[in-house]
């Protein structure tokens, strides 16, 4: 396995900012077909940083969503500061949200995008304090 | 099919012209974002009454066929003009969701 990455994308996540939001993940995703990779790994990778890109504008006040690619894995890590997340296991039982009414309304806040991560997912890694979140995820290519 | 075909057929409303000629695999009717990003796949048919401009981020990600807003659901201009830029077709219907899947099976899409 390799330590370092062959490549890393970087994208700023703006809290509360809809409009924009997924457009990360989409550049992230187009760049992963360019490259060529597998379709049902291409759609987990989606999947995956579109789910964290969205938690970044819902739950946090803002962070950073990275895209390595390693020879063997891509790697998805998203990090922001934030109130963080008090219950981890709580956090990634299905359902539960604590997502505001005004955006449940849009569609967001199903409870379902931490465990969305993790299930299409080889490798989850979380970690959370008062301070912020960080998200590692890997899918091996 | 060209798209203006599909929603001539199905009696939809596209909210912009477009020329995309879109291959229909599957359908697939909701309205939780996360629970629409794990089921949908390429080329379906996404139905929803969701209107905000982040159904079009979806629908981008997961290369989807069209979506399909139905009740007569009040689209957000912003969300047209994104679909438009990203030609990702909407068709507005007054009809139910359940209707819509009905044409839909009835069209051969099963
Ligand atoms: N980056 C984050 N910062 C702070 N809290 C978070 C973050 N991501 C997730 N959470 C917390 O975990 C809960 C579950 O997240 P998720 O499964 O994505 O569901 P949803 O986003 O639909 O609420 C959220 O409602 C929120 O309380
Ligand atoms: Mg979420």
């Amino acid at each position: 396995m390799t330590d370092f990455f062959l490549k890393r994308l970087s994208f700023n996540i703006v809290a509360n900012d809809f409009t924009v939001a997924g457009k990360s993940s989409s550049a992230i995703k187009n760049f992963l077909k360019s490259m060529g990779l597998e379709a049902s790994v291409v759609r987990r990778i989606a999947i995956i940083s579109y789910e964290a890109e969205i938690n970044i504008v819902i739950h946090s006040y803002g962070g950073k969503l990275h895209c390595d690619l390693y020879e063997d894995k891509i790697t998805i890590i998203s990090e922001d500061t934030g109130p963080g997340i008090a219950n981890i296991d709580l956090a990634l039982t299905e359902g539960y949200s604590t997502a505001p009414e005004s955006v449940r309304e849009l569609g967001f806040g199903a409870g379902m995008g931490l465990p969305n991560m993790k299930n299409y997912s080889d490798d989850f890694e979380i970690k959370s304090s008062s301070e912020g979140t960080f998200i590692k995820i890997s899918v091996f290519v | 099919m060209i798209i203006s075909e599909f929603a001539k057929q199905l009696n939809l409303n596209p909210l912009f012209e477009s020329s995309k000629n879109i291959n229909v695999e599957g359908v697939y009717i909701g309205d939780l974002l996360s629970i629409v990003m794990s089921k949908a796949k390429q080329n379906f048919v996404w139905i929803t009454i969701q209107t905000h401009i982040n159904i079009v981020a979806v629908a981008e990600l997961l290369e989807l066929s069209c979506i399909i807003v139905v009740e007569n659901m009040e689209v957000e201009l912003e969300t047209v003009n994104k679909a438009k830029e990203l030609d990702i077709p909407i068709l507005k219907t007054n009809k139910s969701a359940y209707e819509v899947a009905c044409m839909l099976h009835d069209s051969g899409i099963k």
